[in-house]
């Protein structure tokens, strides 16, 4: 018969609440119920305020006052968890659990080495010596792939890349051989690749060391890439668990279902994100269509020139320098792009940080200036070479939308008065009750209710303040608008509305958009033609779905493989 | 690290370039210095022969250059009020305010720097809530107010120290110092705790102020993440990252102290370069105003030079070009 | 925007302690009773007519020697003291105010172009800015004071002093401001609103004043607070060491000035009322300008 390892984490019932100042209660989490085994990663997943993240913090003993654990209980590899001592018998936090968190800039202290960060630990839970100390974090930090470990240990936090500090963080919580690690959003701060390899690492140390991992995420790709076991939480509660294959392929609850499907799928594309919740289609409708009126009453120009063209395009930064004359250093962010975007279709740029993807956003939408090359709106040059002032017509056809929902709308002033700005700046309304009503129209296209005209910002989530951003937008009467971005930020499930309403936009005024990105998957489902960058360069360009299909450049190839989706569970490729 | 050295001298030379143009002005345009020195009923032509002889009538860039000169070889003119040289003059002083400073920084991070840490950690507790009301007081005092209570107290009522002067001296060279005999240190008690409440008040406030900001970096949670004991996180690790920024503000502070000393020496008749300075703009004695304006600047540019190097050198960030 | 009405309803609506809204209503206390010194005072001290020398030095109406009349005591001149300190404690206040006032002016201006432009603009103004906050509020008050006794020597100063102090300390406080509200305006330049409104196509001057303004506008007023207390000690510093308001129209500065020459001689009272006033003022603005930062800035507040 199988002897059962004790499980490293045993949660039971747990319920954590937050007393307010007026009385009552908040309850982040409700009833939650899970197992982690020797060996075992478990992802805990959720999108915002699900109380994944509470749950990570009472394990490791962290959970802020005034927060408490008021029923339920943990085992820590067996031994009970006292919540008025917030630690268990004979389990230190930092010796049997270990932590890793999700910025790793931030997570490291900048004043002291790498060296003294690794070895503090072990010094004060095992007692080693200096050079014991210095001994085991060298091959900690081999461990996790480091390479010129000795170099590395004298170095301090801002000498090493991103994903070198996270691993860095990773050996830290492993030094004194822990048997559970919380793991909170490890790669959310991390680029694609570097997230695959980090990925990967805990994947091996899981199973090599028989450790077993507590993986909080909102990402379901990644849940997907090295899970075991995953369990969903949805507002305090525990909506699914189990296998992660059975949770994936087979979800039973209605939000989990939702969930699964709202995520952007890279295999094949949909004509519409299903969504769950409310879409405020009501008025909409027919506040796109009166939008759709308006705007054919300004010319339609030939479809034989493209809407947006650009032709060698190079922008340089320099930085330092402050003495005239003495050069800093320059770092050329886009290197001699050019490509060109049809009317009425959505374009996608799309590359990881740093490739140049916004900057080409700000030269088009006249935010930056380049340095050489030139863009074109139908014909006419509007930056670089040749360059008119952008004013009037021009400027009104190219309008922008951005990534924070939170800084896109000014906190101080009425939704009412942040919408009408555009429209009395051009004078698209003769009158100002016109202008009222006109915003009124702008909002219900979005979804929302006009008498949000009346209201301040703050009073709206994240997803709805992202569609008055686009009403915004929408106020100038653009022909282009281009989207930084624009759901990075959100929710997953948020996230699928907002596409499907710009999709809905697109289709019912004939909009042009250009879509930045660094999500593969989003831009497979949005766009029509899609480039590729990297590094400032544009490396591939095709229709979306060639691309995606056979894409031709190495780059493009690899970029493909390394996106964890659900696809692919544990590195298997199943059929559908 | 060497860009930031070449990047503090620049800025400093354009200080010292300032600071001497308005020294400069002043001594040249501001009061007529021919109509001072000269008899009532000096004669036009008398008048005119001083002028050349002072070099009045030359351009105004030459004038400028012959003030650099002169003032490099440490001719800094005559007093107006007492006919001595101004260089004498502030070479003796100097001592004594550079004394008073000295006990005023020490006392004022001696105690400023563990309170603030108090305040920090324990910032519900009595201890804590007492300093804190005590250090609104402090910085609502202005420094001759506090001066002239301690003075009630301590020298009239008690009788315990002297209400003025530096007391007994001793002669090291050119420097007088009185750290060297009671009495001069009696002497310097009630002027540097005077001239050090202000400073103290500002340092505990903005080492509680970092320290708390520090407390709550994700840093200092990732320390507390690996289980590392209470007292090694809040002193060997938090207090190391709020102080960075506490040298850059004493460094500055110095230099406000130097001017604070003007008040402190005009309360207790402390021989000072500040009772020097009061007196002076009191007479209208340009030389001397000009003079102690160029110093003091050296003296700031000097102090803040060292101090932007000294952060260069502590933060390691600053300090090695990264891999 | 909001209106921030100092009345006791919105201390506590806005959660402050008793202690703050005790220094808030003792403050506007004084202040008001500052402003309202030409109605109160029961004498005028500015007119010379009015007070004679026979009754120079009495102590204050409840003490022993004290005459009824001057309820506080009378200075070496025989000014009535409480009238000179309610005089006083307006010169001061004015004086204090107005340096504030005008140093904000410029430093709020200073600071939105700095912030907004970047660049050559920012390295100019935060240059000259760094230059004058190497020296400090004092000196470069004495070296103003100074220029201007010498320029203008003799009677005119005394018409003039009050502009000459407000100007020795703004030339000193603009700078906080400027790099306050330059900070603020850069944070808020690099949000997306902001952006947004350069790609709608306004003009840099309407994105100022319209939209960043409004958002940085709040450490002002708490850093206006503290400058406050700041320029009113400043004032009283330069007035005791005799370069600021003259004894013929004494600020509280020049009042303690006065008094400290007498303080030896057990004529204890006109030195210490002033003094009193003088602390008392700065101290409940400094409690209320201390909660009004510490609440307005997160960072600062401590977790309970």
């Amino acid at each position: 018969m199988n002897v059962q390892p004790t499980p490293v984490l045993a949660i039971d019932g747990l319920r954590v609440e937050y007393p307010l100042a007026n009385g009552s209660v908040f309850t982040a989490v409700e009833n939650a119920s899970l197992v982690i085994r020797p060996g075992e990663i478990h992802a805990l997943v959720g999108e915002s305020g699900a109380g994944k993240t509470t749950i990570g913090n009472t394990v490791m003993g962290l959970l802020e006052k005034p927060g408490r654990i008021a029923a339920g209980s943990i085992h820590i590899d067996g031994k009970r968890f006292d919540a008025a001592r917030g630690s268990a018998e004979g389990i230190v936090l930092g010796r049997d659990v270990g932590a890793v968190f999700q910025d790793p800039m931030t997570s490291l202290n900048p004043l002291f080495t790498i060296e003294s960060q690794l070895t503090e630990a072990m010094r004060f839970h095992l007692g080693l010596g200096k050079a014991a100390a210095r001994a085991r974090a060298l091959e900690l930090l081999e461990s996790v792939g480091i390479p010129e470990p000795r170099r590395r240990l004298k170095a301090y936090p801002h000498q090493l890349s991103g994903g070198q500090r996270q691993r860095v963080v990773i050996a830290a919580a492993l030094s004194c051989n822990p048997k559970l690690v919380v793991a909170d959003e490890p790669t959310t701060a991390l680029d694609v690749s570097v997230q695959a390899q980090i990925l990967k690492l805990l994947r091996d140390l899981a199973d090599s060391r028989g450790i077993g991992i507590l993986l909080v995420t909102h990402n379901m790709g990644v849940v997907a890439q090295i899970a075991d076991r995953v369990t969903i939480m949805h507002r305090g509660k525990v909506v699914e668990t189990g296998l992660t294959e059975e949770v994936l392929r087979r979800p039973k609850a209605a939000y989990a279902k939702a969930l699964i499907g709202a995520v952007p799928r890279i295999d094949q594309r949909l004509d519409r994100f299903p969504v769950l919740g409310d879409e405020g289609k009501g008025r909409a409708e027919q506040a796109r269509a009166e939008l759709r009126a308006k705007a054919d009453r300004t010319d339609v120009p030939s479809e034989d020139t493209p809407i947006l063209s650009v032709e060698n395009l190079c922008v340089d930064y320099t930085t330092g320098g402050w003495l005239p004359g003495s050069k800093g250093h320059r770092f050329r962010a886009v290197d001699d792009v050019s490509f060109s975007v049809r009317s009425g279709e959505v374009f996608g740029l799309v590359g990881e940080s740093g490739c140049g993807k916004t900057t080409i956003a700000n030269v088009v939408s006249g935010l930056v200036r380049p340095t050489s090359g030139r863009v074109l709106y139908h014909g006419r040059s509007i930056a670089g070479e040749g360059a008119i002032r952008r004013a009037g017509p021009v400027r009104q056809a190219i309008q922008m939308i951005f990534q924070d929902p939170y800084s896109s709308l000014n906190s101080r002033m009425r939704i009412g008065s942040i919408l009408s700005e555009p429209i009395l700046f051009y004078r698209l309304a003769d009158t100002r009750a016109e202008a009222e009503s006109d915003v009124e129209r702008l909002i219900e296209a979005v979804g929302l209710d006009a008498d949000a005209a009346q209201r301040f910002p703050h009073a709206f989530s994240g997803g709805q303040r992202q569609r008055l951003s686009i009403a915004r937008a929408l106020g100038a009467r653009p022909r282009l608008i281009v989207c930084d971005e624009p759901t990075s930020s959100l929710d997953v499930s948020v996230q699928a509305q907002i596409l499907n309403l710009l999709k809905d936009l697109r289709d019912a005024t004939g909009l042009t958009l250009l879509l930045i990105s660094h999500d593969l998957a989003v831009v497979r489902q949005m766009c029509d033609r899609v480039a590729v960058m990297r590094q400032g360069k544009l490396l591939e360009q095709a229709d979306s779905e060639a691309l995606f299909d056979a894409p031709q450049h190495a780059y493009t190839r690899e970029l493909l493989s390394l996106v964890p989706t659900l696809d692919r569970i544990r590195g298997e490729i199943k059929a559908a | 690290m060497l860009n930031v050295l070449i990047s503090r001298l620049g800025q400093a030379a354009l200080v010292m370039l300032v600071v001497s143009a308005v020294s400069f002005v002043m001594f040249r345009y501001v009061g007529d210095p021919v109509a001072t020195m000269s008899r009532e009923n000096a004669s036009v032509e008398e008048k005119a022969e001083l002028r050349r002889s002072l070099g009045l009538d030359q351009p105004l860039v030459v004038q400028y250059g012959q003030f650099v000169s002169r003032t490099l070889r440490g001719d800094l003119g005559i007093s107006y009020r007492n006919q001595r040289p101004v260089t004498e003059l502030i070479a003796e002083r100097l001592p004594a305010t550079l004394e008073l400073v000295i006990v005023a920084t020490v006392l004022s991070l001696a105690l400023g720097i563990p309170l603030g840490v108090l305040c920090a950690l324990k910032p519900h507790g009595i201890a804590a809530r007492l300093v804190q009301a005590l250090s609104l007081v402090g910085i609502s005092t202005p420094t001759f107010v506090t001066g002239i209570v301690l003075i009630l107290v301590f020298a009239v009522s008690l009788g315990w120290l002297p209400s003025f002067g530096r007391g007994q001296v001793v002669d090291l060279g050119w420097w007088s110092t009185g750290f060297l005999t009671i009495s001069g240190l009696k002497s310097l008690l009630l002027p540097g705790i005077t001239l050090a409440l202000y400073q103290l008040t500002l340092i505990m406030r903005l080492v509680r102020a970092e320290m708390i900001d520090v407390l709550s970096s994700d840093y200092i949670r990732f320390a507390k993440a690996r289980g590392l004991p209470a007292r090694y996180i809040h002193f060997r690790l938090a207090l190391r990252n709020a102080l960075m920024p506490v040298i850059t503000v004493t460094g500055l502070q110095i230099g406000s102290l130097i001017a604070f000393a003007i008040v402190t020496e005009t309360v207790f008749q402390w021989p000072g370069m500040g009772l020097l300075f009061i007196q002076a703009v009191s007479f209208v004695d340009i030389p001397v105003m000009a003079a102690y304006l160029l110093f003091v600047g050296l003296l700031f540019v000097l102090i803040n030079t060292v101090v932007d190097i000294l952060y260069a050198v502590v933060d390691p960030r600053l300090r090695a070009r990264s891999a | 925007m909001k209106t921030l009405a100092p009345t006791p309803g919105l201390f506590v609506r806005l959660g402050a302690p008793v202690s703050v809204i005790v220094a808030g209503m003792v403050a506007l206390f004084l202040v008001a009773c500052a402003l309202l010194a030409s109605w109160i005072a029961p004498y005028d001290p500015t007119d010379l007519a009015s007070f004679e020398l026979i009754n120079a030095e009495l102590p204050p109406a409840f003490t022993a020697d004290g005459d009824p009349s001057f309820l506080l005591g009378t200075d070496n001149q025989g000014r009535d003291l409480l009238s000179a300190m309610l005089y006083g404690a307006r010169v001061s206040i004015a004086i204090g105010g107005g340096a504030v006032l005008l140093a904000a002016t410029l430093g709020v201006t200073l600071g939105l172009l700095a912030g907004y432009f970047g660049g050559r603009v920012d390295a100019l103004i935060m240059r000259i800015g760094d230059v004058i906050l190497s020296f400090p509020t004092i000196l470069m008050a004495l070296l103003v004071s100074g220029i201007a006794r010498a320029l203008f020597p003799g009677a005119a100063t005394a018409e003039w002093a009050p502009v000459i102090l407000i100007c020795a300390i703004a030339i000193h406080e603009w700078v906080q401001y400027a790099r306050t509200v330059r900070a603020a305006t850069m944070v808020e330049t690099a949000k997306d609103y902001v952006r947004a409104a350069k790609v709608i196509g306004l003009p840099p001057r309407r994105i100022m004043l319209r939209h960043i303004l409004p958002n940085v506008m709040s450490p002002v007023l708490v850093i206006s607070t503290i400058n406050l207390a700041a320029a009113v000690l400043t004032e009283a510093t330069l007035s005791f060491l005799g370069v600021g308001m003259p004894p013929t129209y004494p600020s509280l500065g020049t009042l303690i000035r006065i008094g400290n020459e007498f303080v030896f001689s057990g004529i204890w009272w006109i030195a210490l009322f002033p003094a009193l006033a003088l602390v008392i003022l700065v101290l409940s603005v400094n409690i209320v300008g201390d909660w009004l930062r510490d609440r307005f800035n997160p960072k600062l507040r401590v977790k309970r």
